[in-house]
């Protein structure tokens, strides 16, 4: 066993933004597609880290805080949208947001 | 603790960024003024957002006079993060002047949907923050930052009509695609500054085009992954699906500023990144963006055909003109830069215009975004009938209005670069737009109205009307003149390519 190195962490990244994506293109329920994308963001957070140690500076990691932040952001307003949806059509499957035509 | 203080609050600095400062006190000053105001007064919401666009627009006439008075290429503050250079003073006022006409229309609109609250335009003022940030930046998380700013405020506003089911729905769809996309996008940036080591987008640039043959793949995994974002902010085909649903389902007023202001902030970052940070990557991304706006092209024009839905028919050639403007990338020279910033202007006045008559059509009982709705208007209402109709006609690019002198620079970029079947492609795409667009004018001036009740467009709606149809026609008969008075601000391409050729 070597050290881990930044690969490694990239190797991790690349598998939650791979977990992500897939999440949000199979699952059905919305409140698993909003997890999703944290695991895509969080894989951008773990990136920026890792690069930000192999650079040996900081712009990295305050991007990363910033990202942290907006997904704090995205999820409120996320959960907020999907509260109001529900309070009209009783569901929170994507296959029955369907009033308009995808 | 002095240095501290002179990196960060230097007069110089805020004064680059006073259009934004500006807005964001307006916004949070509406936020406030709302509590106060009591139900069925709250126009002074909206008075105070138009208030707070004229105190950014006088900021940022400093920000262009200084600039204009020392002859600079662009002046920037806070170590670099932020430039107004003439690209981003440009895009700065397309975004006021969109928003402007947005707060004309929607007053009496809001009113009508009796949704009329403070946090409608706070939300709209946070989004126009949002969109400068993206114009204005020069730095990887300022840029992320203003698009999530944008987006996270769009998103509520599309939501807006919370007892809609529509509204609803469209947000939700909305947020879970632009989610999505923007954590593709940040994937892409955090890569691109793993292989930099810097997160400035012009130093990302330099740095991308010396590295060895090893990272490639990465650097590949790099641009497609920022590219598959900005595509979807632009709402480029392939990733395109949110838009129509987007734009049926919000308030028709925020489908307008979403089409127009929206798209125009998403065309700054692509610039901005395209021009700076991947600058020397051509070989990798010309082919994906040729593929995508012939997509873009096909996609967009073929679906608008087949609507029935006013708003949904011009999402779909909203879709279509991004495909041209794509086509001005594919040329990728000073014309073609031009043609997309000449593009997005002339778009600008004409969708707002068109979005302003469906608004007209909305009553208590009807939504009024049907081609059947807006049947025999020529009838009941001739004066907004006719200013449709030029509309429609601009927006297919019709020779006397405006639209055409957008889709001119574009061609004439694609012919001086030698793209003739692409050219001739984008031609016979004009064709097909004009079959939707003329039916939409068949069914004003031919078919007879299925009910007599009046239409009273409010008075701001009016005032919006006549400016978006006068810069229509304007623009369109009097090119000249008006390229002429936005000479100083057509030196954007040109410090584009510089940048980009230096």
């Amino acid at each position: 066993m070597g050290e881990i190195s930044t690969i490694h962490y990239l190797v991790v990244a690349a598998a939650l933004f791979a977990i992500g994506t897939i999440g949000v293109l199979t699952r059905r329920n919305v409140v698993i597609i909003l997890m999703s994308i944290e695991l895509i963001l969080n894989a951008v957070n773990l990136n920026l880290v890792a690069f930000s140690r192999m650079h040996g500076q900081l712009p990295g990691q305050v991007f990363s805080i910033f990202i942290i932040t907006d997904a704090a952001a995205e999820a409120a307003v996320g959960l907020g949208i999907l509260i109001a949806f529900f309070r009209n059509k009783e569901t929170i499957n994507a296959d029955e947001v369907d009033l308009l035509k995808w | 603790m002095q240095t501290f203080a002179a990196q960060f609050a230097n007069a110089h600095d805020l004064m680059v960024v006073m259009p934004m400062v500006m807005l964001t006190l307006f916004a949070c000053g509406v936020l406030i003024i709302d509590l106060l105001l009591p139900a069925g007064d709250k126009r002074w919401n909206a008075a105070t957002a138009a208030l707070g666009l004229l105190f950014a627009g006088g900021s940022l006439w400093r920000v262009q006079a200084t600039l204009a008075h020392q002859g600079m290429l662009g002046v920037s503050a806070f170590n670099g993060s932020v430039v107004m250079d003439p690209m981003a003073i440009f895009f700065c006022w397309l975004f006021l002047i969109a928003t402007g006409i947005t707060i004309l229309i929607s007053v009496r609109y809001m009113e009508i949907e009796q949704e009329d609250h403070g946090e409608y335009y706070a939300l709209m003022l946070f989004s126009v923050v949002g969109m400068m940030c993206m114009a204005s930046g020069k730095d990887i998380v300022l840029l992320f930052i203003g698009l999530e700013l944008m987006a996270i405020s769009t998103y509520v506003l599309v939501g807006f009509l919370r007892r809609d089911k529509r509204s609803n729905e469209a947000a939700l769809k909305y947020l879970l695609l632009g989610a999505f996309s923007s954590g593709i996008f940040a994937y892409g940036l955090s890569l691109m500054y793993g292989l930099s080591g810097t997160t400035d987008v012009t130093l990302i640039g330099r740095r991308l085009a010396g590295l060895p043959e090893s990272s490639h793949p990465i650097l590949m995994l790099a641009v497609v992954t920022t590219l598959a974002g900005l595509f979807f902010k632009i709402a480029a085909v392939p990733f395109h699906q949110w838009a129509p649903d987007a734009y049926e389902g919000a308030p028709t007023a925020i489908t307008g500023f979403m089409s127009v202001a929206g798209k125009a902030a998403a065309w700054a970052l692509l610039l901005r990144i395209f021009a700076f940070a991947l600058r020397y990557e051509q070989t990798i991304w010309m082919p994906m963006v040729i593929a995508v706006a012939v997509m873009t092209l096909t996609g967009g024009n073929l679906a608008a055909m087949t609507q029935n839905n006013l708003k949904r028919l011009l999402a779909y050639s909203s879709i279509a003109h991004v495909g041209y403007m794509l086509l001005g990338l594919v040329a990728w020279n000073e014309t073609g830069i031009k043609g997309i910033l000449v593009y997005l202007l002339v778009y600008t006045f004409m969708n707002l215009g068109a979005f302003a008559v469906i608004v007209s059509l909305r009553r208590r009982d009807l939504i009024g975004d049907e081609i059947d709705d807006i049947a025999g208007l020529w009838f009941k209402r001739p004066v907004e009938a006719l200013l449709m109709v030029i509309f429609l006609l601009s927006l297919g690019g019709i020779p006397p209005l405006a639209g055409f002198y957008g889709k001119y620079f574009i061609f004439l970029s694609l012919i001086e670069t030698g793209h003739y079947v692409l050219a001739s492609l984008a031609v016979f795409y004009i064709a097909v737009s004009l079959y939707y667009y003329l039916r939409i004018i068949n069914a004003m001036l031919m078919r007879p109205a299925l009910d007599a009740e009046p239409i009273q467009p409010a008075f701001g709606l009016r005032l919006a009307l006549w400016v978006t149809a006068l810069a229509t026609v304007g623009i369109g008969l009097f090119p000249e003149i008006f390229i002429r008075a936005a000479a100083w601000t057509m030196t954007a391409p040109r410090a584009v390519t510089q940048a980009f050729l230096r």
